[in-house]
């Protein structure tokens, strides 16, 4: 069998079909990172998966999940500052999290290195944004590559390094979701384990490392110049592409965008010439001044936000050059992923006359939606079910992030606001201000009340607001592939302390606390009562573990029973409240109204049973 | 063949992942350029998934264009319909599995659910080639999608890829239980 955790650490030389999140790790093996950190988030978690698929014992570097991306960056940021190559990936989003020591991060001479890997998603495929982070580039003098196939995303994983390494600074790496979940056969260079000096090298005299009063102009200035260094580099060569096809149009264009018009335009026939950048932060000036005067006109053509334009603009307007620079047209322009069809649109109306508009025309037939829904025995499911039972219709829920988020959705409408990690109960907190009619209930998973939950806790004690809080908790980071989390009893490797949360909050000073397991909907519907109706802060902690990790854990260890429910004919009044409020997607609904249940994603958990107001749903 | 796009569909949990792994480096064999790329991430929670697999020599993007593909595998009855209508060339083929994972609004009563009436009417109104398969037999529903790589292979959709390229593949990315299990299958069918 392949395996990937054999062929990450192989010695010799050897191609193998990966994604971009698994060729970046075979990069940071080779590049001779010594630590590696991160919070999961999508498009990024499957590079911790590729990491976890290596042993322990056999990895070259040292990976944890952090509690949240800043502290995770900070490991990184502490690592490199003692001489180590260092790593920390997350989320678009992820970088909001960090950025309060990010912004820092340039004004320190980083001896060890350090590479910063950014997962942008385009297209807000698993988002509440599709945030442009390069924008953080310029906010942080930090430079910034972006490559556009896995192929890619190994070799400059490893340039990057070696840059960052050679300039004892920080440099990004801008993946996005369609770098990482590309998937194509990858040449990997061999590799050697070699004698390495873990002795801390950290030494104030490679300082200052406190940026207060007269350091920070020195620091600052510092920074100023590696960003200007790599500028004027022959380095950025490296990254970027010029494709000449003799055309007095051009157009410069980056990321996976470029592979979007690789593909329209290897089927015209009057192509324009292309300059492909990869190193999108600080731009190569010659190399764009040179392609901006030997073509009449240019096309910017960039996903997301018009960073490249406005430096290209800028750059041209002090160079006093004529080409024509055609940028965004209109604020479609600014959203979604450019995608191939996405870019024949924009290059369509750009230039009719070479790129032919797309021919086809979807028929309007209608489809039901299929929108993501909690798993069948889900014990967000049952809370949502029980919970709604107390909270009236004017009560204002506050959701958060994970996969309780689907609660937004019928038939249980329990979620009517997210905003961030962590967020809700802040947000709660401001939604109680002078309202004494309206409950405000808030909710919150177990990772994220680590992550950055506990602050909005601590507030809430604190100011005494009026609240309750239910932490729905399942034991795991369920949303992006079950990773460990301070509450589980397990890091990435190893068994370590839990942290009940409930011990957690009883310290907080916290008196008003109930747990109760999802799956008593009763109990749970009677504690959530009390709660909302108590004066002041109350916590409902519902808890259930993640059923999708535990079926799976089960049935890796071969202890799995598959047990079914069905619904009993005589029985079923066809009240429907399984399919109409409880609504696991196990049950259908047949022509004459009967239901039954789909054996298929049915995994006999029984949360469903004491749901039927007949008892007509049975074990079979 | 210059280029083949291959779209493939359903349900997260279906075993979409695998069967596009198999299809992508079955097709590396055979000596095509591939690239692809799946849904991960939000939508693996009971959202439609897809795969898009993008073969030839001269490839850049993994993602097919709409109405670009030459194949739609769809494991599910609704979004075999979602997957021809969005993706599905004229006079394309349609493969596809013949269960349905009743979706949200019409577990919910708000709309009907598409009949197999639906799929054929639009197959026939497209020219399009719809091969529907069903395996009453099988005991264990996740392995619906090697039930659908075989008649892949049986009906040769794609040029070069047959059973013991896709044999090799499988034995690379399975144990040998689950691997026997699905050789069964295979050779019950093509």
């Amino acid at each position: 069998m392949i395996n990937s955790g054999k062929f990450l650490v192989q010695e010799e030389p050897f191609s193998e079909i990966v994604i971009g999140d698994t060729a970046i790790v075979r990069a940071m093996v080779e590049a001779g990172v010594k630590v590696v950190t991160s919070y999961p988030g999508s498009p990024t978690p499957e590079i911790g998966a590729a990491i976890g698929t290596i042993p322990h014992d056999e990895r070259p570097f040292y990976f944890e999940y952090s509690t949240n991306e800043k502290v995770a960056l900070e490991i990184a940021y502490g690592a490199s500052i003692n001489g180590h190559l260092s790593t920390v990936f997350f989320k678009s989003v992820g970088l909001n999290v960090a950025s309060d020591t990010f912004v820092q991060l340039s004004h320190m001479n980083l001896i060890g290195g350090m590479v910063v890997v950014l997962g942008d998603d385009p297209g807000a495929h698993s988002s509440q944004n599709e945030q442009d982070n390069r924008h953080y580039a310029e906010l942080s003098y930090m430079p910034v590559f972006e490559p556009s196939t896995p192929t890619e995303i190994y070799t400059f994983f490893k340039k990057a390094a070696e840059i960052s390494t050679k300039r004892k600074m920080p440099v990004i790496l801008r993946l996005t979701t369609h770098t990482c979940h590309q998937k194509e056969r990858v040449f990997f260079d061999g590799w050697k384990r070699k004698e390495y000096d873990f002795s801390p090298k950290f030494n104030v005299s490679n300082g200052p490392y406190v940026p207060v009063a007269s350091a920070v102009f020195p620091l600052k200035r510092k920074a100023l110049e590696k960003l200007d260094s790599i500028r004027f580099s022959e380095e950025c060569r490296f990254f970027n592409q010029y494709i000449n096809n003799g055309s007095s149009r051009g157009i410069i264009t980056m990321g996976t965008t470029y592979l979007s018009l690789m593909e329209l335009v290897k089927n015209i026939s009057d192509k324009p010439d292309i300059l492909k950048l990869g190193m999108v932060y600080p731009l190569s000036e010659e190399e764009i001044l040179s392609f901006l005067k030997s073509h009449r006109e240019v096309k910017i053509l960039e996903e997301l936000d018009p960073c490249l334009e406005k430096m290209i603009k800028a750059l041209a307007f002090d160079n006093g050059i004529k080409c024509k620079i055609v940028g965004k047209n209109k604020i479609s322009d600014f959203i979604g992923e450019y995608t191939p069809d996405k870019v024949r649109e924009i290059m369509s109306e750009c230039w009719s006359d070479i790129f032919p508009a797309s021919t086809f025309e979807k028929k309007d037939i209608p489809v039901p939606a299929r929108p993501a829904q909690l798993c069948p025995g889900c014990g967000h499911r049952s809370a949502y079910y029980a919970i709604k039972k107390v909270l009236d219709e004017n009560d204002i829920k506050v959701g958060d992030i994970g996969c309780h988020t689907l609660g937004f959705l019928p038939p249980y409408n329990m979620v009517q606001m997210l905003m961030s990690m962590g967020a809700s109960t802040g947000i709660a907190s401001g939604l109680s201000l002078f309202n004494k009619e309206r409950k405000v209930v808030c909710f919150l998973g177990d990772s994220t009340f680590f992550h950055a939950g506990m602050p909005g806790i601590v507030n809430a004690v604190f100011n005494k607001h009026n609240i309750t809080l239910i932490i729905l908790e399942n034991g795991t980071t369920a949303m992006t592939g079950h990773q460990e989390h301070p509450g589980t009893g397990h890091n990435f490797d190893e068994e370590t302390v839990a942290l009940p949360i409930k011990d957690v909050l009883e310290g907080f000073g916290i008196k008003n606390i109930t747990i109760v397991d999802t799956y008593q909907q009763k109990k749970l519907t009677e504690a959530v009562k009390n709660a909302v109706n108590k004066e002041g802060f109350s916590v409902v902690i519902a808890k259930h573990p993640c059923m999708l990790k535990f079926a799976k854990l089960q049935k890796r260890k071969g202890s799995f029973i598959q047990r079914h429910v069905h619904v009993d004919k005589e029985t079923c009044e066809q009240i429907h409240e399984c399919l109409k409020f409880f609504g696991c997607p196990s049950f259908s609904i047949n022509n004459d109204m009967s239901v039954t249940v789909n054996k298929d994603l049915c995994i006999g958990d029984g949360s469903c049973i004491q749901t039927c107001p007949v008892s007509a749903i049975k074990y079979q | 063949m210059k280029e083949m796009n291959i779209y493939i569909t359903g349900v997260g949990g279906q075993g979409i992942g695998m069967l596009s792994e198999i299809i992508a480096r079955a097709a590396d064999y055979a000596g095509y350029k591939i690239k692809a790329v799946d849904t991960h991430g939000l939508a693996q929670r009971g959202g439609t998934v897809t795969s898009e697999i993008r073969i030839g020599y001269d490839i850049y993007s993994p993602i097919i264009e709409k109405g670009n593909a030459d194949l739609v595998i769809a494991l599910e009855k609704h979004e075999a319909l979602r997957g021809m209508n969005e993706m599905l060339k004229d006079g394309g083929t349609l493969l596809w599995y013949d269960t349905s994972w009743q979706p949200l609004p019409v577990r919910l009563g708000e709309t009907k659910e598409v009949s197999e009436k639906d799929i054929e009417f639009e197959a026939l109104s497209r020219k399009i080639r719809n091969i529907k398969v069903l395996d009453k037999d099988l005991k264990e529903s996740r392995m619906q999608n090697i039930v659908l790589l075989a008649h892949l292979i049986k009906n040769r959709l794609i040029e070069k890829i047959d059973e013991n390229i896709c044999k090799k593949v499988m034995k690379e990315l399975m144990n040998d239980k689950i691997y026997s299990m699905n050789e069964e299958i295979m050779e019950k069918t093509t």
